[in-house]
């Protein structure tokens, strides 16, 4: 894995044993960032049927809001391209405290 | 992703072989390439194709805007590698950090009292002189090379191999004065300054370490310094 992976995130094989064992799968990853931001472009989080997660696209900040939307991707929705910052309305919940912002894109495994 | 993209990708990175994977955000069309070859998915656009090699060298990934489409272009390096010349007690501590920190590791010591299974459980560890594991290894850019025995024979020619290489990081351990010898005895050999000033003599950050993990742990930030900071 490149170097801003890690051990203990390999986030494509623990997507892909998922997928092995039949279960449904997706994969943000992190396409740009501006400013602060935790994680670094190419930053992965692979999330299960069940709610699992392996890896991270922030420090925590969005991950609960990357999963929501994860599932929908995983039950037949369209691929979608998220974006996170201060100026969403949403920042009290999903923002990043960073001051940064993010763009992630959410894919099932399909 | 595809399955079967993804299925290839990560074959592609079991055999620690560099891999691109380029989406075109408008249709999610995926296209891999591997070692430089096309694998999966249809051609892309020449801008793409720039922007993978300029991505694999950076190791990072870039959002790139071709023939009206915004494509993702997502390279896989190959993971760094550390060589380390010693199985000594502090390797015991600098073994696990740098795995930790997605490195493949070597430990290199022809003592086999020192570089046992027992003292390395889940290392690759290696018994041959360091002239010969340095040949054997070449090291690469994206290579650190670190030297912990303090003694000459071993150390020596493990770092004659490193600065004959483009590893991006090598270091010895050893006092002030014991790399003041060390820089003495790499001149006579013949090495230039500018190539010996390239070995980080004492190794790692001045953190007043004292422990072998925390003389590990100082290695490691000096390593990630110059890897991050070149």
């Amino acid at each position: 894995m490149s170097g801003i992976q890690g051990a203990g995130d390999d986030v494509l094989a623990q997507v892909q044993a998922w997928h092995d064992v039949g279960k449904q799968a997706a994969v943000a990853t992190v396409i740009s960032t501006w400013g602060s931001s935790p994680r670094p472009v190419g930053s992965m989080l692979g999330v299960s049927e069940d709610g699992e997660m392996v890896g991270s696209v922030s420090g925590g900040c969005i991950e609960g809001a990357v999963v929501t939307e994860a599932m929908d991707i995983m039950e037949g929705a369209e691929p979608q391209l998220l974006s996170f910052g201060v100026s969403n309305e949403e920042a009290w919940e999903v923002g990043l405290a960073c001051g940064g912002t993010v763009e992630v894109w959410v894919e099932a495994v399909a | 992703m595809r399955p079967e993209v993804l299925k290839a990708l990560n074959d592609a990175r079991a055999h620690k072989r560099s891999a691109v994977l380029a989406r075109r955000l408008s249709d999610n069309a995926q296209t891999l390439w591997v070692e430089g070859e096309p694998i999966l998915g249809e051609r892309w656009p020449g801008e793409v194709e720039e922007a993978a090699e300029a991505a694999l060298g950076r190791d990072q990934g870039v959002k790139v805007e071709a023939e009206g489409d915004t494509w993702f272009v997502q390279p896989f390096n190959p993971p760094l590698r550390l060589i380390v010349v010693g199985a000594v007690h502090i390797a015991q501590a600098l073994v696990p950090m740098a795995q930790l920190a997605g490195y493949d590791v070597t430990v290199v010591d022809p003592r086999r009292a020192f570089a046992s299974d027992a003292r390395f459980p889940a290392v690759i560890l290696r018994h041959d002189w360091p002239d010969e594991a340095m040949r054997a290894l070449a090291p690469d850019r994206r290579t650190a090379v670190v030297t912990l025995t303090h003694d000459p024979k071993i150390d020596d020619p493990a770092l004659e191999g490193a600065l004959a290489s483009n590893a991006f990081y090598v270091a010895a351990l050893g006092s002030k004065r014991t790399h003041g010898a060390r820089v003495e005895r790499l001149a006579r050999l013949g090495f230039t300054e500018a190539q010996i000033a390239r070995v980080h003599g004492p190794a790692g950050l001045a953190l007043g370490a004292v422990s072998p993990a925390e003389i590990a742990i100082s290695v490691m930030a000096e390593m990630t310094q110059v890897l991050r900071r070149p």
